[in-house]
């Protein structure tokens, strides 16, 4: 929009002005900006990718070996079991949060009583830091103090729930700490969402006799398309880097079941002491993001220069 | 106004004399459970009492954590003054790197290389000649921790090697015990192996693997027995759903547990619990089948400061921990055998002892930190975490893969 009007003066104009000094100020006053993503992300990342095709041990050195970091990589088990947790967390977590997030604000959205008490209760796990989500839910699923000990004190001798400690389920442990420290924040991003619908639109559904869930899903939901992209790239971006929570609860255990690539990278870079191994690892993370990201960034940006 | 303005005067008089006559040293280390905290504590009582004062750094966590957080404050420009690392590969490139303090002119001024036994201590921090490094205990790997109360309370007798413990399991466990107590941590499963294997397959096969590289050995016969026993013994720890070393030896203590394989450190723990070696608990070295020590341990590194007046103390600090006193004091609260074989260590309980004699038998092997670069020690580590957590991997699928670690390690 600002860029169309901007656009728009500038013909009007008999000699445009050189576009480079346009709006000066501006653009001096964000060199400082640009410097530090030119010279900080950028040049970083660069050097990152570059060290990942060395054998840096634990100082870089800019010893060449080609591709064997990343063979390395590929050939070992932690890094698979890593990539597959990675996917079954992301993939539950994304869906999960949008779905109870978005169903939490529908109902505190029916104007119900006490709506603060509730939005407070239900956003306050989201003001706990990932390391003391962890800890407690490391205590609540231990099987000698948590879940497990209470459901047996009541008289269920067989009862078994102990998913940190059994390989097969352990990320689903890990996805449920992830889930009640995050959806909360989901929520209100999706009320602040609902709030922004028009009530004429409810009064328009009423009227022509539309049931409220249908009005939810195929009218609301649909107006909320910029509501669900923020809240998109947050629980993907808390996805990608997901590590705090894993050490706080498992430290990558049972064995090796709840390894995430993050995790991977920090072990090689600091205590194996092997940074190349670290940066391979770190590149292949990029490299999933850029892929996600690109056609995402295309599609939702680029169609607005046609329009 | 007036008696406010003598105050600061007097503080800052104060601290300009402090200043003047006694240098803080800032001394980082990851030694926080009971024991090692008492220990460490020997090393600043004495170090204050010289007039320096000795700013304890404490790093909570075990080696795993503390040592990325020393790392990268010595890589990052902000060296402590002093730091605790165990010796050995782990702090080469930082040496080569030069950014540790040389030592050698103390080294040589109070004769390391005859005091230091064994001597191997000594190489371990030597590069180039030069000596970087201050040995000050020898912790040995090499031992399993056997509790009297659980094999009274299953009926069987202590046992007193390896093949015992085995038959006795069955024992413990219909007595409702955890037979063997395992800790999750990567770096206690690959230790618990290690010891399997000098037991088992005997020190000449581990040092031709380890010193030598050898994949063949690893791929061989020798090692298909160890990887055997490593999987009766994670099913022995199947129940055991501890973190932390101590935890584990704390099932140990309290007779939860029939054993504990875990470095001489658990008996630290011991002591703190006011047990006592051959009443309480029982120590096997080398599992009762290989008597032998590996002379791991920890030494004390000190990076380079511009302050001469620093640099002066560091060297100060460096001698007094391989003094006589300070050496007999630490390693008593230790539980681990001094780095001198010319002390009187008659204050030593049983299982020093034991250790002692074994030591003075020249029974010694290096340790793996010492032969093994922090990287094939990273992927030893998540092999083994893997194999004793997951009982769905065979033993060999298990030594398939070690025999490829081993044949890539350099």
């Amino acid at each position: 929009m600002a860029i169309a009007e901007i656009q728009g003066q500038s013909t009007e104009d008999v000699r445009p002005p050189v576009r480079l000094f346009r709006n000066l100020n501006a653009k001096i006053a964000s060199i400082p900006m640009i410097m530090t993503a030119v010279f900080v992300f950028i040049g970083c990342t660069v050097w990152t990718i570059v060290h990942s095709f060395t054998k840096s041990r634990l100082l870089p050195k800019l010893d060449f070996v080609g591709l064997d970091q990343y063979e390395r990589l590929w050939g070992t088990r932690r890094w698979l079991v890593s990539i597959e947790n990675l996917a079954i967390y992301g993939i539950c977590s994304l869906v999960l949060s949008l779905v109870i997030g978005f169903t939490l604000a529908a109902l505190l959205d029916r104007k119900i009583r006490f709506e603060n008490t509730f939005r407070t209760i239900l956003l306050y796990p989201f003001a706990l830091s990932f390391i003391v989500t962890g800890l407690v839910w490391q205590w609540i699923l231990n099987p000698d103090f948590g879940i497990q000990s209470v459901v047996r004190g009541w008289g269920w001798e067989s009862f078994t729930f102990d998913p940190l400690y059994n390989p097969d389920i352990v990320i689903f442990g890990i996805l449920i700490a992830g889930i009640w420290q995050g959806s909360g924040f989901i929520m209100v991003v999706m009320l602040a969402g609902l709030r922004g619908i028009d009530e004429e639109i409810w009064k328009a559904a009423r009227v022509d006799g539309i049931p409220t869930w249908k009005t939810y899903i195929f009218v609301v939901i649909p107006m909320m398309r910029p509501v669900f992209v923020t809240a998109l790239v947050l629980i993907t971006s808390g996805i990608v880097k997901v590590y705090d929570l894993v050490v706080a609860q498992t430290s990558g255990g049972p064995g090796i079941a709840s390894e995430v690539p993050a995790k991977y990278v920090y072990d090689k870079m600091f205590q194996a002491q092997n940074l190349g191994q670290g940066f391979a690892a770190s590149t292949m993370m990029l490299l999933s993001v850029v892929i996600i990201l690109i056609p995402w960034a295309y599609l939702e940006f680029g169609g607005k220069k046609r329009g | 106004m007036k008696t406010i303005r003598t105050l600061f005067a007097a503080t800052t008089a104060l601290c300009a004399a402090t200043a003047v006559s006694a240098t803080e040293l800032e001394v980082t280390h990851w030694w926080t459970s009971g024991g090692e905290a008492a220990a460490v504590a020997e090393f600043a009582k004495a170090f204050n009492a010289t007039g320096h004062t000795w700013k304890d750094g404490a790093i909570a966590g075990s080696g795993g954590v503390a040592r990325p957080i020393i790392i990268s404050r010595i890589l990052g420009g902000d060296p402590m003054h002093a730091t605790q690392l165990n010796h050995g590969r782990q702090a080469e490139e930082l040496v080569e790197a030069g950014l540790m303090l040389d030592l050698t002119d103390v080294a040589e001024a109070e004769g390391w290389r005859d005091i230091v036994h064994p001597t191997s201590l000594l190489d371990s921090c030597t590069v180039d000649g030069k000596i970087y490094c201050v040995p000050v205990n020898i912790h040995s790997w090499q031992w399993m921790w056997l509790s009297h109360k659980a094999f009274a309370d299953a009926g069987v007798d202590v046992p007193s090697n390896w093949d015992e413990f085995v038959a006795a399991a069955p024992a413990l466990e219909a007595a409702g015990k955890i037979p063997l107590a395992m800790g999750q941590q990567p770096w206690q499963s690959s230790g618990a192996f290690g010891v399997l294997t000098v037991a088992i397959a005997g020190p000449d096969a581990w040092l031709e693997v380890n010193a030598n590289k050898n994949a063949e050995v690893a791929a061989g016969p020798e090692y298909a027995k160890v990887f055997q026993a490593a999987a009766a013994a994670r099913a022995m720890a199947a129940n055991s759903n501890v973190q932390d070393w101590n935890q584990a030896t704390n099932l140990v203590i309290t007779g939860q547990a029939g054993g504990q394989i875990m470095g001489d450190w658990a008996q630290g723990e011991f002591q703190v619990a006011g047990q006592v070696a051959g009443v309480d608990y029982t120590c096997l070295p080398g599992l009762g089948v290989n008597e032998v020590i590996s002379t791991g341990g920890d030494a004390f590194y000190f990076p380079k400061n511009d302050d001469p007046e620093i640099t002066k103390a560091q060297k100060e600090l460096a001698s007094l921990m391989l003094s006589k006193e300070v050496q007999v004091a630490f390693n008593l609260k230790k539980g681990s055998l001094p780095v001198r074989g010319d002390i009187d260590l008659s204050a030593a309980n049983d299982c020093m002892k034991k250790g002692l004699d074994i030591l003075a038998k020249g029974n010694i092997l290096p340790d793996g930190n010492q032969v093994l670069s922090a990287d094939t020690t990273g992927q030893i580590e998540d092999l083994m975490v893997e194999f004793w957590n997951d009982p769905s991997i065979t033993a060999e699928d298990a030594q398939a893969r070690y025999a490829e670690i081993i044949a890539s390690a350099d």
